[in-house]
């Protein structure tokens, strides 16, 4: 056992880059949720934009058309859900697991060409004293852009519910849909928008990890973030900033305990791999503790003639 | 009142199966409190909805001041002065006053400009409002209020209130007419949706009554009977529930000091509740809505259990007897919720006919059913109560819920039970039917049994109980005798106006 051989600057570094697949995916769904939407296809889209934005970006040398190519990836495979859920009023819980297990199968068949190739690297930021300063450079200043992006993103989610007249009208709609609709206000249309978000953000999230993270394509190589990403929606109680604290913890503990497995602490290493979602779990549990708030009309259909 | 504001001529709606509106006509003048009468489903809410642009007429024009008239949607009708109360509040409850304002309005200002406009509307018409409390804490009064102020603050030129006292205490709806008045005064129309005729007697201008979609007659409430109203929109003469002289008997149900923390957590906790009826006694039970009346059902009928001698039926504690074990001694209970609660929606009529009568009527057989029997009875019910159904093996779903009122409220009173507990027994029933209703709970009581009634409907309660009590928040008034019992002691008993002591300080 070396426990010396943790680098902590790296540490707190390498945990934004694994929390951001994590926490794109999540604000996008905490979007769709706050809409009155519970789409449980966050997997399935998240791996279709990882191979979306893997196949562009190889094939055109630039990550940021893939980034780009992945969200409408994402978006794309949503509308299947827009279709299924809001326009053939199907169950939203069934549409969203069939989207998932969709996703997993059309991505390995889209991915059939590009396993074991390495995707143009994404480059890092580079702003001049900034990253140059010790401890401080490397773990604030010395990151891929997407990874600022996911940050603005939560801001902009934070402030557009709370403040702008749209955040209102979608929460509204979230809250009682049949209400929203006899004031005049586009029900289907505002859940088809924010449908389309969230798939963009877990398109996004899918291709963080198959272009940065990891940097390579393999099948099912989300392996369960979407499904993590649902579940820290609901524990940061729907609101932005506990989701960006949840991913961050989660994603914390995921490096950490990497670390400690290279570094061979005396603990089995099912304990370990299984540590990021208990404590994750835990700290949000506890957090959501004063009163968690669901969107009051979250997963149930809505028809103008009801 | 010359002046027409808004002139409907021969609107039509027609949906698959039923013709909601059928070439209705009539006008509503300038300064106007104009009621739209009618049993349910006689095409009310349709007719609003097209004057609201919620929906759209198969034929026939609108002309608001002259001009023709066709909202495409709420939005325009607002902007052309239209605004609306809706009967099931369209609020949502996890925003805050002022959120749920700016939700109403075209064009809202900022939040803290709203906010204060919000305080000024409010206590000029008297509806004292704190826009920044969640809707969700606010009593049914309050919220009405934040549907009020919505429409006030765009200065609407006609108000439509749809069913707006049905969940108010009679001081709150005095404060609202008084609103009401101050509007009209101001020249604002009002078209008021009700089917509580003395409202409208006291309130309105001229009455529009509608019967299955068409105009059938326009009068001015004030000159006509509550009596001859009610036949124009039955269409028939109506037959007031009798009540025939009985004697009270021995204790029947007796509770005495029960307090019961709420099984929800937005409900209402019981707080020393005591209760006490007779053989042959209807007590009513009145109160606004979430007052606890369905935690007091619960605990009589069994689904909440409490300590064994806290209830105590013909002086046997059955407190922690379940649901099936008191229906066996003969404490029955119709709860209010009939879709889910009274009724198991797609089960058919046979099967929900079975779920409460299976003991009493002997439905089962060692656990086997009785399929032969379990129709016999809901045949009966049918046959005894007139439920208007194609037959037994109809989904309890397919019914209106006039006629599934009737099917769960006859259920129990067939099974001869010795004290019936009942929660909003005429809740959206038509005139007709609800006579029919009352007048089997009267015989019911006129046979010997104790009948609880728990409604919102005073005038229901009036009429057939003996004694009567109210819930407030969870606690219950003393029983006093329904006998030279006044409105103002009612309402009193009721807890009065909620939020106003408030608001005068």
């Amino acid at each position: 056992m070396d426990l010396s051989a943790i680098n902590p600057v790296l540490l707190i570094a390498s945990l934004m880059v694994a929390a951001t697949p994590l926490l794109l995916a999540a604000i996008g769904e905490l979007v769709v949720e706050k809409a009155g939407v519970l789409n449980l296809g966050v997997e399935g889209m998240m791996i279709v934009g990882a191979i979306s934005g893997f196949a562009i970006s190889v094939e055109t040398g630039s990550p940021y058309l893939g980034f780009l190519c992945a969200a409408i990836g994402g978006a794309v495979l949503s509308l299947l859900f827009v279709i299924l859920t809001q326009y053939a009023l199907a169950n939203q819980v069934a549409s969203g697991l069939a989207l998932t297990l969709f996703g997993l199968g059309i991505s390995s068949l889209m991915g059939q060409s590009y396993v074991g190739i390495k995707p143009p690297a994404t480059g890092e930021i580079w702003l001049p004293i900034l990253s140059d300063l010790p401890v401080i450079g490397p773990i604030f200043f010395q990151h891929d852009p997407i990874l600022y992006f996911g940050i603005a993103l939560v801001a902009a989610v934070w402030v557009l519910l709370k403040y702008s007249r749209f955040g209102l009208i979608l929460r509204a709609v979230g809250e009682n849909h049949d209400a929203a609709h006899a004031l005049g206000y586009k029900v289907v249309r505002v859940r088809t928008l924010a449908i389309l978000f969230g798939g963009a953000c877990a398109g996004l999230g899918g291709a963080y990890i198959s272009l940065i993270r990891v940097p390579q394509w393999t099948e099912g190589m989300t392996a369960g973030v979407g499904w993590i990403a649902l579940a820290l929606v609901v524990f940061a109680s729907w609101k932005p900033w506990r989701a960006l604290i949840g991913a961050y913890l989660f994603g914390g503990i995921t490096v950490l305990q990497l670390n400690l497995q290279a570094a061979g602490v005396a603990i089995p290493v099912e304990y370990l791999a299984m540590s990021p979602y208990l404590i994750t779990i835990l700290v949000l549990v506890i957090l959501s503790a004063d009163k968690s708030s669901a969107p009051a009309a979250l997963g149930r259909i809505f028809h103008a003639s009801n | 009142m010359s002046d027409i504001l808004l002139s409907i001529q021969g609107l039509t709606k027609a949906y698959p199966g039923v013709v909601a509106n059928d070439t209705v006509s009539f006008d509503i003048g300038v300064g106007e409190v104009h009621a739209l009468l009618g049993e349910n489903g006689a095409g009310k809410s349709t007719l609003v909805k097209m004057i609201y642009g919620l929906v759209k007429p198969d034929s026939g024009q609108m002309l608001l001041r002259g001009q023709p008239f066709a909202p495409p949607e709420p939005r325009a009708a607002r902007a052309d002065g239209i605004a609306m109360v809706f009967q099931h509040f369209s609020l949502f409850d996890a925003l805050s006053v002022a959120e749920n304002i700016a939700l109403g309005m075209e064009d809202p200002p900022p939040m803290r400009d709203l906010s204060r406009r919000i305080r000024e509307v409010s206590e000029t018409y008297g509806l004292p409002l704190d826009p920044y409390r969640t809707v969700g804490d606010l009593s049914a009064g309050e919220r009405q209020r934040v549907e009020i102020i919505r429409c006030l603050l765009q200065y609407p030129r006609l108000l439509i209130m749809d069913e707006p006292t049905s969940v108010l205490t009679p001081q709150e709806v005095d404060i609202l007419f008084q609103t009401l008045q101050k509007l009209q005064s101001e020249g604002t129309s009002i078209l008021y949706i009700s089917h509580k005729l003395e409202e409208i007697r006291k309130l309105c201008d001229t009455a529009t009554i509608l019967r299955l979609g068409q105009n059938v007659g326009t009068c001015v409430p004030a000159e006509t009977t509550a009596r001859d109203m009610a036949e124009m929109m039955v269409g028939t003469s109506l037959q007031t529930p009798e009540r025939s002289g009985r004697a009270l008997g021995d204790v029947a149900l007796d509770i005495s000091g029960l307090s019961v923390p709420s099984p929800s957590a937005f409900g209402t906790s019981l707080k020393k509740v005591h209760l006490t009826v007779r053989k042959g006694e209807i007590l009513g039970i009145g109160g606004v809505a979430g007052n606890g009346q369905d935690e007091l059902l619960g605990v009589l009928s069994g689904e909440i259990s409490t300590p064994s001698d806290a209830v105590m039926l013909a002086g046997a504690p059955v407190g922690r007897l379940g649901p099936t074990a008191r229906r066996k001694l003969g404490l029955l209970a119709a709860p209010e919720e009939r879709l889910g609660h009274a009724a198991a929606p797609d089960m058919s009529l046979t099967e929900n006919a079975l779920l409460t009568g299976a003991v009493r009527e002997k439905l089962e057989n060692r656990g086997f059913l009785r399929w032969g029997a379990a129709q016999g009875f809901a045949e009966r019910i049918i046959e005894a109560f007139d439920v208007r159904t194609p037959g037994p093996a109809n989904a309890a779903r397919s019914l209106s819920g006039g006629n599934l009122q009737k099917f769960v409220i006859g259920r129990e009173v067939l099974q001869d039970p010795e004290v019936l507990v009942v929660n909003q027994p005429t809740w959206g029933v038509d005139a007709a039917a609800a006579a029919a209703i009352r007048q089997a709970l009267l015989d019911l009581a006129a046979k010997g049994a104790a009948v609880i009634c728990i409604s919102q409907d005073l005038d229901e309660l009036m009429e057939i109980s003996d004694s009567f009590a109210a819930l407030n928040e969870g606690r219950l008034s003393a029983h006093k005798d329904t006998a030279g019992l006044t409105v103002d002691e009612i309402g009193l008993m009721m807890g009065g106006a909620h939020g106003m002591e408030v608001a005068h300080v």
